[in-house]
């Protein structure tokens, strides 16, 4: 009821306006990853199929990744959600200080492991002479880590709104769904680097 | 407990009166209304007018296609206009006529059968029905171009779509008018999940939604697991088509199989897409007019989720023929063997309902009894494609094309006109004529049965499909004769029905609220329903609860009269403010899209650079659509709270109550 909201702190585990005291923003982005699984499955599934029938000429995986690099980048993407779990657990304290460093870190470490994927492109392309063209493992292996990247950079466009908002006083203890929200989305494409780095990188390796 | 209606408001009163730094729309009648409206009911109609639109575009196609055939050797159409024909006629029918006119049902009735006051995030709505709008416009610009429309069929079998195979823009323009329509219907989906979960009446229980509620929620599921599989299999064309990959180029290893399994692990959910709202609607009016709630509800929804479950795990019985081998085979057609049970059960509970009632045949009724039966033969020559063998004997002959119109029209539309016929005096407050409801009725069976039962008898004799004439002596001129003739009926009995809604609509007489003496809660309101739904949240105690209240008036009186004076308290009726950007955001992605599918590079070299024309377009589009987000996020989700009188009018507004 509102009332008790009224009297005391807010609760951020459950919400009185919904019928299941779920926050309608939280279900909606459990209902998109949902939908967004089904995506990359599809693109992960694409690059699995293919791998089996490389036609001859096609360049040999582990001759083109550097898998030191790509180990390197996962560690920091997997330490970004780490600091996104505290950014959430901040504004739901209310603490907006620790909010900004958390926030600032998860950037920096998104950028870090975007930094790292433009290297990796650039060195397959005019290094290693894996081209998107060239062959089929060129094709699926861009589309599929570039879509990746792509759902990093808007992660990072949006964590980056939310550190000027949290200056401004538009993000405050009360809007802390946001923060959980996008926290649920940035640790979707985590777990996703996840699969993709086993299914993509450490499966050349067996 | 309470939906949206009481919001925190209490929590957030005193630190309201943010300053409204952007502008608020708050046109209530004209153009810029409609623009910015972010009403599910208005939203609904647009849709609703939209998808009868593309009705008359799509039937025209499919006039073109008959009078083509109607005599062998005929060269009304080229073969490449036929092409364009058959692609541009399904292509329409599916994305642009029965799904949003599913949609419109959704955002029209859902809401108000759950006792919701709107949709959980209202602009959202408002941008997946300008995202659809954009998806339609690019879908049919090839019309109005030299490249023409898209011609690869509906399904769009690579390598045929590949840039080798159609070099022009037209299979650009149908890629990206799909990938848009996709993103609409996901928006939408995710939008209807999260306010069937989270924002039914006090006391609607999951098991008491109306049985079209909980089809709107199992196509919502369908929607957002099924679409990402086109969205990628898009994504894979364009690539090859834009940039040169490898994803359908068989002399680099791709494998064009893959396009088929993509697209139909998309194409069989949509299917269900497709019927499920038809079951939800059929399952409504059967119980309204043969005066009895419907037979054995539980079964009927579980039916729905199993058939909905069912659907993702027969995608491979359209590729019976492509040779995947006798396991996978063996497989997909036990699965759709299957997936004909809970089909079943529905039909026998629909007779359930029907059995002993105290039926009134009244036209929404018979378009639904007409559905039962033409759905049935549509599902029996469906269930003989499981037998991979027949199939085999079947596939890309017109028996094909005579089992899913059975489905889609004698299913699907059929179930769709009822609802119009059943929903009209809700929606407008006025009633349809039976005699000319009637009329339509019977034109639109016979037509449609001339037309199509003959077809079962050209494909067996071994017509086949997308084949734009045909020699003499083939022994088929009777049945495509037949079958044009009963196109003809078929039109003649949609344009009496079209011109019945249009007469209706400006001068139909007048009914009183509830006229067909119905069960569930979207008839407790007055017609048409205003801006604001429910005057109180109605408490739900039974499964069909507009019953349970006309039967115990004092009760409902007294506790609606309690519940009223707690919402005066709290502050008033909740309203979302309009918005522009939703608006805004979809004509920055309808330049975006233009720029991806229609405008040339720069020059024709091979390597004509990167910032040409088409890049400065795209960019310019996304531009605008990001700017557009943001602001729509800036803007916030506020709204102001109103206060009724006795009547039900409104007494004022009140804007300075933040949230």
């Amino acid at each position: 009821m509102s009332s008790t909201a009224a009297a005391g702190a807010i609760d951020h585990h459950h919400d009185s306006t919904t019928v299941t005291g779920i926050p309608n923003k939280k279900l909606l982005m459990w209902a998109f990853l949902a939908s967004d699984c089904m995506f990359f499955g599809c693109l992960i599934s694409t690059h699995l199929i293919y791998r089996l029938h490389p036609p001859p000429g096609t360049p040999n995986a582990r001759d083109v990744f550097s898998i030191e690099l790509t180990s390197f980048s996962t560690f920091i993407l997997l330490m970004s959600s780490l600091m996104m779990a505290l950014a959430v657990n901040s504004i739901q304290k209310g603490n907006l200080k620790s909010l900004r460093w958390s926030l600032l870190t998860t950037i920096f470490f998104g950028l870090i492991f975007l930094g790292c994927q433009v290297y990796e492109f650039r060195n397959f392309v005019f290094e290693k002479h894996l081209t998107i063209t060239n062959s089929i493992l060129g094709t699926t292996f861009f589309t599929l880590t570039g879509t990746h990247g792509l759902h990093v950079l808007i992660g990072v466009i949006w964590l980056t709104a939310m550190l000027i908002y949290s200056f401004t006083g538009r993000l405050t203890e009360k809007d802390a769904i946001d923060v959980e929200s996008m926290g649920l989305y940035w640790h979707f494409v985590d777990i996703v680097w996840i699969v993709i780095f086993t299914a993509v990188y450490l499966l050349e390796y067996l | 407990m309470e939906a949206l209606a009481k919001s925190d408001f209490l929590a957030k009163g005193e630190t309201a009166a943010k300053p409204l730094v952007l502008w608020r729309p708050t046109a209530k009648t004209g153009l810029l209304s409609w623009l910015t409206t972010v009403d599910h009911k208005k939203i609904g109609f647009l849709y609703g007018i939209s998808g009868l639109f593309f009705f008359i575009f799509g039937g025209f196609e499919a006039l073109l296609i008959r009078i083509q055939l109607a005599v062998p050797n005929n060269s009304f159409l080229t073969s490449a206009q036929y092409s364009e024909m058959f692609t541009m006629h399904g292509t329409t029918m599916i994305f642009l006529v029965v799904m949003p006119m599913g949609a419109a049902f959704f955002n029209f009735i859902m809401p108000l059968q759950i006792g919701a006051r709107d949709v959980a995030f209202p602009r959202l709505n408002a941008f997946s029905f300008w995202t659809f709008a954009v998806g339609a416009v690019i879908l049919n610009l090839g019309w109005f171009m030299k490249d023409g429309a898209p011609d690869a069929g509906w399904f769009g079998y690579a390598p045929l779509t590949t840039r080798h195979f159609s070099p022009t823009h037209a299979i650009d323009m149908w890629v990206m008018g799909l990938q848009l329509l996709g993103v609409a219907s996901i928006a939408a989906a995710l939008n209807f999940i999260v306010t069937i979960i989270n924002m039914r009446a006090p006391g609607m229980t999951m098991m008491r939604l109306p049985v079209f509620t909980w089809m709107t929620l199992f196509t919502s599921f369908l929607i957002v697991l099924s679409f990402p599989a086109i969205t990628i299999a898009l994504v894979e064309i364009m690539m090859d088509r834009l940039f040169g990959t490898n994803f359908f180029e068989v002399s680099n290893g791709g494998l064009p199989i893959l396009w088929q399994h993509l697209f139909w692990i998309f194409g069989h959910p949509e299917v269900y897409i497709l019927i499920l709202p038809a079951m939800g609607i059929i399952s409504e009016i059967l119980p309204t007019f043969s005066r009895k709630p419907l037979f054995g509800y539980p079964i009927v929804v579980f039916s729905g989720a199993s058939i909905g479950f069912l659907g993702f795990g027969v995608w491979s019985h359209h590729m019976f023929t492509t040779g995947m081998g006798t396991t996978a085979t063996a497989a997909f057609a036990l699965m759709t063997m299957a997936i004909a049970v809970p089909t079943g059960v529905k039909i026998f509970n629909w007779i359930g309902t029907l059995w002993n009632g105290h039926l009134t045949m009244r036209t929404p009724m018979i378009f639904a009894i007409g559905f039962l039966w033409m759905f049935m033969i549509g599902g029996l020559s469906g269930v003989m494609h499981s037998a991979a063998p027949s199939d085999a004997e079947q596939h890309g002959s017109y028996f094909i094309v005579a089992h899913f119109h059975y489905v889609l029209i004698g299913g699907s539309l059929f179930a769709l006109f009822a609802g119009i016929h059943y929903w009209f005096p809700l929606m407008f407050g006025r009633k349809v004529s039976e005699f000319w409801g009637k009329t339509s009725f019977w034109f639109v069976f016979v037509g449609f049965n001339v037309t199509f039962f003959p077809m079962h008898f050209l494909g067996m004799e071994g017509m086949p499909r997308r084949t734009f004439t045909y020699d003499g002596d083939m022994g088929w001129n009777v049945g495509n004769m037949t079958a044009t003739i009963g196109a003809f009926i078929l039109a003649i009995g949609v344009a009496i029905y079209f011109l019945t809604m249009i007469y209706t609509f400006f001068k139909g007489e007048k009914t009183s609220k509830d006229p067909w003496d119905a069960r569930t809660l979207e008839w407790s309101l007055p017609n048409p329903p205003p801006e604001y739904n429910f005057k109180v949240i109605p408490t739900v105690h039974a499964r069909d609860g507009w019953w349970y209240e006309k039967r115990h008036t004092e009760e409902i009186q007294k506790e609606q009269a309690e519940h009223a004076k707690e919402d005066e308290a709290h502050g008033g009726i909740h309203m979302p403010y309009q918005s522009i950007y939703p608006f805004l955001a979809s004509v920055g992605i309808l330049i975006g899209a233009l720029g991806v599918a229609v405008i040339d590079p720069a020059s024709t070299t091979q390597d004509p650079g990167f910032w040409g024309p088409k890049v400065a377009v795209t960019i310019l589009g996304g531009l605008i659509m990001f700017v557009s987000v943001v602001l729509w996020a800036l803007e916030g989700n506020d709204g102001y709270h109103i206060h009724l009188n006795e009547d039900g009018s409104i007494k004022s507004e009140d804007h300075h109550a933040g949230h």
